[in-house]
């Protein structure tokens, strides 16, 4: 501003001003929503405000969130990946046959990942190598990595973890917060410059706006793709040590269902579902509050199927008040 | 973001201290079930119910995952440890998975047993089983004998096989044979709990023994299709269905008189010793091989090396109940 006289004509460069335009974002929206559920639970209930009680609660989330970053970006490039649950189970059936032959943890830590990757991987491939959609592909791959899964231990479980295994899903960093909880911030941080501040990200964004025009721009479309399905099979591989550690135990049955939890965490955090748009620091939102109405709820013996009703609501209203918002002003404007 | 959370820990911390001064008067209780909206379960919520009015000051929190996952059931713990409750007696999706989490309540002072559906010893300080095989196996020829005061021919249509459960009660069976006399037990076939094959073989049983005067079936899938093929048969009155069912799939059969009575576990008598249980360890009470544990009015029940022990009799259904129960499940 100082070397004003420099520049004689000022042209914005964007439509509002940078103020303006954080307080009439989602995101905003969103923190008034989590502060109001943090201080409705409070009041609530008397455990609500316990550093233990608190850091206990975070295990509601982590391991979804983990995920849903990933998920976020390939929801923002206009793809979904509704596999992730079942490559949690495939993951963690090959960690538990592992541990079935005496493999140790920093191995058992590599099958996870690498099982992730593998599973990701056939995604990729079978979307940006064949160019199938990438939902019917991921409907058939959640059936196909579960029914491994089921194939290898039928009604039974893995169990038997080595000790120093059990860190991950139950260990702490620092005082209350726990290594998944660390985990969950730096992942956060990663994403979001990932997305908000590489050419990575925005490739992702040019995709999910024009996938047509990103591709004549010079975007690698099939590569950045690729990746992104890469990235949440890495992400569902890191989730599944996490949750087996804190679980100690295989199933076939382990994290049935979450593939919903997760994109209805990144919907939620403000990632349109036709893609194109959406922030990171809208999904970490997301998963704080998704996280907070469960625990707050559990405090006051709630019944499972009302939080489900009120997290339904939750969507429907924070999608709609923006719309509804909008439509207000216009005929006020009017 | 750092609003929230600055504001997050600065507000935990000045309240913990409260939060940890308010100490409620009556003993918390919380009965978890495998998921909320089962009939099962919510007659053991009944029983649960009765013996916090009978004890007085507890409190007992009835509660669940909507859909019957460890994972759900494991957030539901992690809240009744932040809670603070007194004990936890749940009936467990998986054996293996609560574990972790359950030793975390028993770190931190809750007291917790299983009860049902069991977890592994290292999870629990107790285990509470509806009933034992020997019980059983007394209880199904006793429900036979009773209704045969002069003897007669007996059969046996069982399951599978191989199924384990099965096997062990009618082998427990026969060890108590000897008490129940002129009771001649002729011949056990399978009906691998199939309802068409288990209709062929009562069909086969009636034909083979034209002196057969009950059949025992200690399968729920068993004892409804022996029911219906007595009862095809016109043998009411002449052959006695009887064994281990469910009321709701059995009431018809009762009133019709094809089955005069069976047995089954009354899951109110469960919740209600569970809860009991609960109370007793609070009070301070021991779970370790040998102890016998206060059950209110069902008894004491004893624990073995594994630190289970087993509630009682298999409870009777006849006429003159089943209609009610047939509700519940």
């Amino acid at each position: 501003m100082t070397d004003a006289h420099l520049s004689p004509r000022n042209i914005p460069d964007r439509l509002q001003g940078r103020g303006a335009r954080i307080l009439k974002s989602w995101e905003s929206l969103l923190l008034v929503v989590a502060i109001a559920i943090f201080l409705g639970n409070s009041l609530a209930s008397p455990y609500f405000l316990d550093p233990w009680n608190l850091s206990d609660a975070t295990f509601n989330f982590t391991e979804k969130a983990m995920i849903a970053f990933a998920m976020a970006l390939v929801i923002i490039s206009g793809e979904i990946d509704l596999s992730v649950a079942s490559i949690i189970a495939l993951a963690s059936t090959a960690m538990g046959y592992a541990v079935q032959l005496g493999v140790d943890t920093p191995a058992l830590v590599a099958i996870g990942l690498g099982v992730g990757l593998i599973c990701g991987m056939v995604n990729g491939l079978l979307i940006t190598g064949l160019g199938l959609p990438s939902i019917v592909v991921t409907i058939g791959t959640m059936s196909l990595f579960r029914g491994l899964s089921f194939i290898v231990l039928g009604d039974q479980a893995f169990t038997g973890y080595p000790e120093s295994f059990a860190w991950f899903g139950q260990g702490y960093f620092w005082w209350v917060f726990s290594f998944e909880f660390t985990l969950f911030v730096l992942l956060a941080v990663i994403y979001g410059v990932l997305l908000h501040k590489t050419n990575f990200g925005r490739a992702v964004y040019a995709i999910g706006n024009n996938q047509t025009a990103a591709l004549f721009s010079g975007v690698r479309v099939a590569r950045v793709k690729f990746i992104l399905f890469l990235l949440t099979g890495l992400m569902a591989g890191l989730a599944s040590i996490c949750l087996t550690s804190r679980l100690g135990s295989t199933r076939p049955s382990i994290a049935l269902g979450w593939e919903l939890e997760v994109v209805t965490m990144v919907v939620l955090g403000g990632v349109n579902i036709l893609g194109g748009s959406g922030t990171i620091p809208g999904v970490v939102l997301a998963a704080l509050i998704m996280g907070m109405v469960t625990f707050g709820f559990g405090l006051l013996n709630v019944p499972g199927i009302v939080m489900s009703i009120f997290i339904g609501l939750l969507l429907i209203s924070v999608i709609a008040l923006p719309i509804l918002w909008q439509r207000a002003r216009r005929r006020l404007a009017h | 973001m750092k609003i929230l959370k600055s504001l997050m820990v600065t507000a935990a911390v000045a309240v913990a201290l409260m939060a940890n001064a308010a100490h409620a008067e009556n003993k918390k209780i919380a009965l978890v079930v495998k998921a909320l909206g089962i009939g099962f379960f919510e007659a053991a919520n009944k029983g649960a119910q009765e013996a916090a009015k009978e004890l007085g000051d507890v409190e007992v929190i009835y509660t669940g995952p909507t859909s019957t996952t460890a994972e759900g059931q494991i957030e539901v713990i992690n809240s009744l440890i932040a809670q603070k409750v007194d004990a936890i007696a749940v009936s467990a999706n998986d054996t293996d998975a609560l574990v972790p989490a359950l030793k975390k309540a028993m770190d931190r002072g809750i007291k917790v047993i299983s009860w049902d559906s069991g977890v592994a010893k290292e999870g629990r300080l107790m285990h509470l089983n509806p009933s034992s095989s020997p019980l059983i196996g007394n209880m199904i020829i006793k429900l036979a004998a009773d209704n045969l005061p002069e003897g007669g021919d007996v059969a046996v249509l069982s399951a599978s096989a191989t199924a384990t459960n099965q096997n062990t009660w009618i082998a427990e069976m026969k060890k108590v044979q000897g008490n129940y006399k002129g009771i001649n037990v002729v011949t056990t076939v399978y009906g691998d709990d199939l309802a068409d094959k288990s209709y062929r073989e009562t069909q086969g049983l009636i034909q083979s023994y034209p002196n057969l005067k009950a059949i025992i079936a200690p399968t729920s899938v068993g004892i409804v299709a022996a029911a219906q093929a007595v009862t095809d048969a016109g043998k009411i009155g002449q052959i006695n269905v009887t064994g281990l069912g469910l009321p709701s799939e059995m009431a018809g059969h009762v009133k019709s008189g094809a089955s005069k009575s069976f047995a089954i576990w009354n899951p109110i008598d469960l919740g209600y010793s569970a809860t009991m249980i609960a109370y007793d360890l609070i009070g301070g009470a021991e779970a370790k091989p040998g102890a016998e544990l206060k059950m209110g009015r069902m008894g004491t029940v004893k624990l073995d090396d594994n630190n289970e022990g087993a509630m009682a009799d298999p409870f009777v259904y006849d006429a003159s109940n089943v209609e009610d129960f047939a509700k519940i499940f």
